[in-house]
């Protein structure tokens, strides 16, 4: 057990560097000396000498190697940096240092903090929405399959699935917040104030999000339920005289869930991909949102590779629990 | 309401009992017009090839057919009360308590998540106003009565964790957990391997005799009949083509499907020149039933009835030559004489005396416990 969990811990750091070196190189690569270039231009015609573009792609580091940049960045997040270059000023970045954000002048750690309890304040309301409502829903249908109520909730789950979903939450804030105004303001309320404003500034994108995912939750749910349901055990469980809610909610459900639980660890990417949307339109001050105003011209690459760094490691988190958390409820998987 | 229990009636009595599934094929008519009785303390032998219906019918006597897909008729009476058109509440209370099932294949029918402790003391819970430490402690009373060895530390393990022949005696706990008066043992066996097969039959027999329970055993083991039961049917396509005594079935078969399922098992304690005789052909379709008598295509004696009447007329269930206790579905005139003349010589020559061209009675498969 601790060994495999040790040796699962091990390859996920191990997928967090090869995921750092790519988005570093492939940003460093991509944008070339562009960063120092349009800094210079900013200095006001004939000031941009070619000496001073020089002496800022020097400060900026962009005569020196790529893996010796990499190198210094890297460092810098266990040890911090000094004297750290960007647009003219030298700040001190302490560890974890990721780096200066253009747009604030702040180190982006300062601003990763202040950003992420959005986003987990909206993964963690959505994902714990669609779960449950999606189970639920999945659970149902399969206990009535064949009949109408299945064929609604599997059509309609269907329609909703096929629309894509920024133009689901962008009618949702269109109707239901901007026109009927049944949920006058959305965004993030920083929960410490005032958690009663948070869920109601967060209600509508809670909603939005969860509705829109729960639908994929739910189609998988019954096809898992209708396949546990024609199982020897479920029909020992109604020879020992076991109620039938009882039958599908514990005998049931109890098998058809782990690979649903499965399938929510290969997803969280996907639901990533829809706090991004989310923040964007619902105007919530996260991760997602600040990563998406990074890519504006000048690039902050620094606050770019950050998002895509913390995104890969929720990745790989949420998949390191979730294979720990399958030994726990299937109890034929052994891991010694 | 039921009227009360005649203690004398047989624990179980199947009348006229149909079952068909309406399918998109049409209309799959897996049970017709099945009788049969299971006393107090009795055996009965349901024997038959897949899709003869002898697991459709025992499935019925729990009510486990679901009602949307199931048309049933005829009548059921577990100790007087008449299951059929039961309400679920009722049929609730009598599944997993009067009357429990053992099923075939332990490591599927036994809940992959659940740990054999948990699922015992939930069959026992459901039945009995008890807590969960004293379900556990029937649980593990019970383990040790079907001889699982460290019972109160093998109640907290999975099925998984169980050799086959383990969870069967654990499937078996379960079902025996709140002291049915009839079981139903639905291929108790097959899944195993000989020796414990044999070791799950003498329990299956111990445990009926210390609980004076009826017992009905569906399988496609002659073997296994000849070992446990008092009385046999044999099955085919959906009806009761012979039934009797068992000691009677093995000894002086009938029907000419009986006959074929003697002759189709391996004897491999003596070096007799015996051969397995396959049956020939395919189980017939309950969808499109084969007119007359349902064996006639694959029968090899369908010449000897005079006419066409194997193909045209299906055989009533009725007496034959040995009295009234032993009744088959079948047109031939002569059964007895056709069985020890054509079909014994080639099946078991070792039962032929040499000399004088008679069956040895005393070498006939015997069950020493039959009266």
């Amino acid at each position: 057990m601790t060994g495999f969990i040790v040796r699962r811990i091990l390859s996920s750091i191990l997928v967090v560097i090869l995921t750092s070196m790519f988005v570093f190189v492939l940003f460093f690569k991509g944008l070339g000396d562009s960063p120092a270039v349009n800094y210079c231009e900013k200095l006001g015609p004939g000031k941009c000498t070619t000496a001073k573009l020089d002496s800022i792609k020097h400060q900026m580091g962009f005569d020196r190697s790529l893996a010796s940049n990499y190198a210094t960045w890297a460092k810098g997040i266990f040890v911090g940096r000094q004297n750290v270059y960007v647009d003219g000023k030298v700040y001190d970045c302490p560890a974890p240092c990721l780096g200066i954000s253009i747009m604030t002048g702040n180190t982006v750690t300062h601003d990763l903090k202040q950003k992420y309890p959005a986003t987990m304040t909206l993964a963690l309301g959505a994902a714990t929405m669609y779960l449950t409502l999606g189970v639920l829903l999945g659970a149902l249908a399969a206990k009535w399959r064949g009949t109408s109520a299945d064929r609604l909730l599997v059509g309609s789950s269907l329609i909703v699935s096929s629309i894509p979903y920024y133009l689901v939450a962008l009618l949702a804030w269109i109707y239901l917040s901007l026109q009927l105004k049944i949920f006058p303001e959305t965004g993030y309320y920083p929960i410490s104030q005032n958690p009663i404003k948070t869920i109601q500034w967060m209600m509508l994108p809670w909603l939005v999000l969860g509705l829109y995912s729960c639908t994929s939750y739910a189609r998988f749910t019954r096809g898992q339920m209708a396949e546990t349901l024609s199982e020897d055990y479920i029909r020992t469980a109604q020879a020992k005289g076991v109620r039938n809610n009882k039958v599908l909610f514990k005998h049931a459900l109890r098998a058809a869930i782990v690979p649903v639980i499965t399938i929510f660890g290969l997803d969280f990417a996907t639901l990533l991909a829809g706090t991004i949307f989310t923040e964007r339109i619902f105007s919530i001050d996260g991760i997602g949102n600040w990563g998406l105003t990074a890519l504006s011209t000048p690039i902050d690459i620094n606050v770019v590779s950050a998002t895509v760094l913390v995104s890969a490691v929720l990745v790989v988190v949420a998949n390191l629990l979730v294979d720990i958390l399958y030994s726990f409820i299937d109890p034929r998987v052994s891991i010694a | 309401m039921a009227a009360p229990a005649n203690p004398e009636d047989p624990f179980l009595v199947v009348e006229d009992l149909t079952v068909k599934f309406p399918t998109h094929d049409g209309l799959v008519q897996a049970v017709t017009d099945l009788s049969f009785t299971v006393e107090r303390g009795k055996t009965l032998g349901i024997v038959g090839e897949s899709g003869s219906g002898k697991s459709v019918s025992s499935m019925a006597v729990l009510g486990l057919h679901d009602p949307k897909h199931t048309r049933l008729s005829g009548s059921i009476r577990v100790d007087g009360q008449e299951i059929i058109g039961a309400s679920e509440d009722r049929m609730r209370k009598i599944r997993g308590n009067s009357v429990a099932m053992i099923f075939q294949d332990a490591l599927t029918a036994l809940h992959p998540f659940y740990t054999i402790g948990d699922q015992i003391s939930e069959g026992y819970r459901i039945h009995h106003r008890v807590s969960k430490a004293d379900a556990k402690k029937r649980a593990i009373e019970m383990l040790d009565r079907v001889g699982i060895p460290q019972a109160n530390r093998r109640v907290d393990d999975y099925p998984h964790q169980f050799s086959g022949g383990m969870r069967q005696r654990a499937m078996i706990a379960m079902a025996l957990v709140n002291d049915p008066q009839l079981l139903l043992a639905d291929e108790p066996t097959t899944a195993l391997d000989v020796t414990v097969q044999a070791q799950i039959l003498d329990l299956l027999q111990d445990l009926q005799r210390e609980f004076n329970s009826a017992v009905i055993i569906i399988t496609h083991d002659l073997g296994v009949v000849a070992e446990l039961a008092d009385s046999t049917m044999v099955m085919y396509g959906g009806r009761a083509v012979e039934y009797g005594a068992t000691r009677e079935i093995l000894t002086h078969p009938e029907m000419p499907y009986t006959w074929g399922l003697l002759g189709s098992i391996p004897d491999v304690s003596t070096d007799s020149e015996a051969r397995l005789v396959p049956i020939p052909g395919n189980p017939p379709s309950l969808l499109n039933p084969p007119s007359g008598c349902s064996f006639h295509p694959r029968c090899p004696h369908v010449d000897k009835v005079p006419g066409d009447l194997c193909r045209t007329t299906l055989p009533d269930l009725v007496p034959g030559d040995r009295g009234d206790n032993h009744v088959k579905r079948c047109h031939l005139a002569n059964p007895g004489e056709i069985y020890a003349e054509e079909v014994l010589p080639e099946i078991a020559p070792d039962l032929i005396d040499p000399e004088t061209g008679e069956m040895i009675p005393e070498l006939a498969a015997v069950d020493p416990d039959e009266v």
